[in-house]
């Protein structure tokens, strides 16, 4: 590992001009994501910010939204009585996700922004373009099990990326619709899921939208009315402690029977969440039944395309989609 | 060491594991081990750390404040250095694993300020002013933490390497409320890897302890 120095800045502010005005620096949370890449090798900063002791830990009820600090642990999300209350789909998420040391570990803003990555990222042997730009992809012409379906162009890119993004909070908070807060040295913004990751295209060594230094101060997610019917499933080659192959967050809003708002996003398929638009407007005021599950499921899969070892993909996504809306209405 | 490392993970959702590192590593102890019939030379070569996980440069050593099972200690470290480095290589606190040194087997778990964490993912200096219980300090004395016993009354493990992590784990689980059905210490658990396979026995340990309202 390579040498680096070591800083605990006391102010939100004087974190964010460390970082900002040192492209080699970087931002330290939890670290599980990040001291593993250092091991690695693949994360080399030269100036690590601990930012373990900004006064970012709260969750907080404001006018009609939560507030989740994003120094808030994982763990801390997942048993807190109001996100349990109000916002269950996270706490099923989270908990769906990593381990219970991880978990508490894991900050909310450091589990949003661990990398997009690939058993090739990992691989120093192999050539990588998130790792090292240009210089090929390991996994277009490799094993690409885990790899996406969603998002990939017909032709894929030789330059780019098909790694999926591990984060399942963040397909929760897709769904959910939720806003992250970040603070820059140029001042603050608000950046809504759908806008917070992006396509690899042409820097697949960018994961995020967010600028160099800008800090994640915490994620808004509005009051909803999707307390009852949620459910976050996770499918993955062992029962626990894995990454997701496939997962579904879905979230419905049902009265008597008929569907108000759906809201749908999947992981383990794309560069980032994979919120399924098209489903959710084909749910929207439909009577709940299989069958209009089914329906929106194979509204979900257009576009969708397989590489050569994750074709299963195409079968366990829709089958996913439709037993996750089963278990969020209460048909199974 | 192979047989301390456990070789049939999948993907850890904090994203540390990855196939082809462990191929990487099973083949690089492979040929150590071929070396050794060739030349011992080429073995001890090969049985060098990798230069890829060696530290480099030269690092400011930082100073930090910590309290390990009860008693405090000014410390001072490269910042590089893991809080299972510290406690292992400079405090000869040994009872606490390194088995892949990646988050992927749990062999490693502490309680800081008494939450379970990984202690193999994370810098020592992170800690300042933090409470660590190792597996050194979860009895009283003589006096086993009620989860020791239950694992010696199950039978919950076989070689032992794996344990201190699984007791400290185990312990937290209970605190948790995690561990009310074998169900849910399953799940909970699931960051504890046991290669012999002691699994259902650490399951009923943990579950006597709970249901046996002992404190954990």
């Amino acid at each position: 590992m390579k040498a680096f120095e070591y800083v605990r800045p006391s102010t939100i502010r004087e974190a964010i001009e460390l970082v900002a005005t040192n492209p080699k620096a970087q931002f330290i949370a939890g670290g599980t994501n990040l001291i593993d890449l250092m091991k690695h090798g693949i994360a080399a900063p030269e100036k690590l910010v601990d930012i373990n002791h900004l006064p970012l830990k709260k969750i907080e009820k404001r006018d009609d939204f939560l507030r989740i600090g994003a120094l808030v642990l994982n763990s801390e999300v997942a048993s807190h009585k109001r996100v349990l209350a109000s916002h269950p789909l996270l706490a099923q998420a989270l908990n769906a996700g990593a381990s219970g040391q991880l978990r508490n570990m894991a900050t909310v803003g450091g589990n949003l922004l661990q990398r997009t990555r690939c058993p090739y990222f990992y691989d120093r042997a192999f050539p990588c373009n998130k790792r090292i730009p240009g210089s090929g992809c390991g996994a277009l012409g490799g094993i690409n099990r885990m790899h996406a379906i969603f998002g990939v162009p017909e032709k894929p890119d030789p330059k780019s990326c098909i790694a999926v993004h591990p984060s399942d909070l963040s397909v929760a908070l897709s769904a959910l619709e939720a806003t992250v807060l970040v603070q820059g040295h140029r001042g603050e913004r608000q950046i809504p899921m759908a806008d917070f990751y992006r396509l690899p295209n042409n820097r697949p060594e960018q994961d995020t939208t967010l600028s160099n230094g800008e800090l994640i101060t915490a994620v808004e997610i509005p009051d909803a009315v999707f307390q009852k019917h949620v459910h976050y499933l996770k499918v993955r080659d062992r029962a626990s402690y894995a990454f997701a192959l496939v997962s579904v967050a879905a979230a419905l809003d049902i009265d008597q029977n008929r569907i108000k708002t759906a809201r749908l996003s999947m992981g383990g398929v794309a560069h980032k969440p994979w919120r399924l638009f098209d489903a959710e407007k084909m749910l929207t005021g439909q009577a709940v039944s299989e069958t209009v599950f089914r329906q929106a499921a194979e509204a979900a899969m257009q576009g969708a395309r397989a590489f050569e070892h994750n074709a299963y993909k195409l079968r366990v996504a829709p089958n996913a989609i439709v037993q996750a809306l089963k278990l969020a209405a209460g048909l199974s | 060491m192979t047989d301390e490392k456990p070789d049939d993970l999948t993907q850890p959702d904090d994203g540390t594991f990855f196939e082809q590192s462990d191929r990487r590593l099973f083949l690089k102890q492979s040929l150590a081990v071929a070396g050794l019939t060739l030349s011992p030379l080429s073995f001890l070569k090969t049985a060098e750390p990798d230069a890829d996980e060696a530290p480099f440069g030269n690092a400011e050593k930082v100073s930090f404040n910590l309290s390990i099972n009860g008693k405090k200690h000014r410390l001072s470290t490269d910042p590089r250095t893991t809080l299972l480095d510290l406690l292992r290589e400079q405090l000869g606190l040994t009872g606490t694993k390194k088995g892949c040194d990646f988050g992927q087997c749990g062999a490693c778990t502490v309680h800081v300020d008494g939450q379970r964490v990984l202690a193999c993912l994370s810098f020592a200096v992170m800690q300042n002013g933090r409470k660590i219980t190792t597996i050194e300090g979860l009895a009283k004395g003589d006096r086993l933490h009620p989860m020791q016993e239950a694992f010696i009354k199950h039978d919950g493990f076989q070689c032992g390497y794996c344990t201190p992590g699984q007791l400290m784990s185990a312990v937290s689980c209970v605190r948790e409320g995690r561990a009310n059905s074998e169900a849910d210490i399953q799940e909970y658990m699931s960051g504890n890897l046991c290669r012999c396979g002691a699994y259902p026995n650490i399951v009923k340990a943990i579950l006597d302890v709970k249901t046996g309202g002992q404190n954990a």
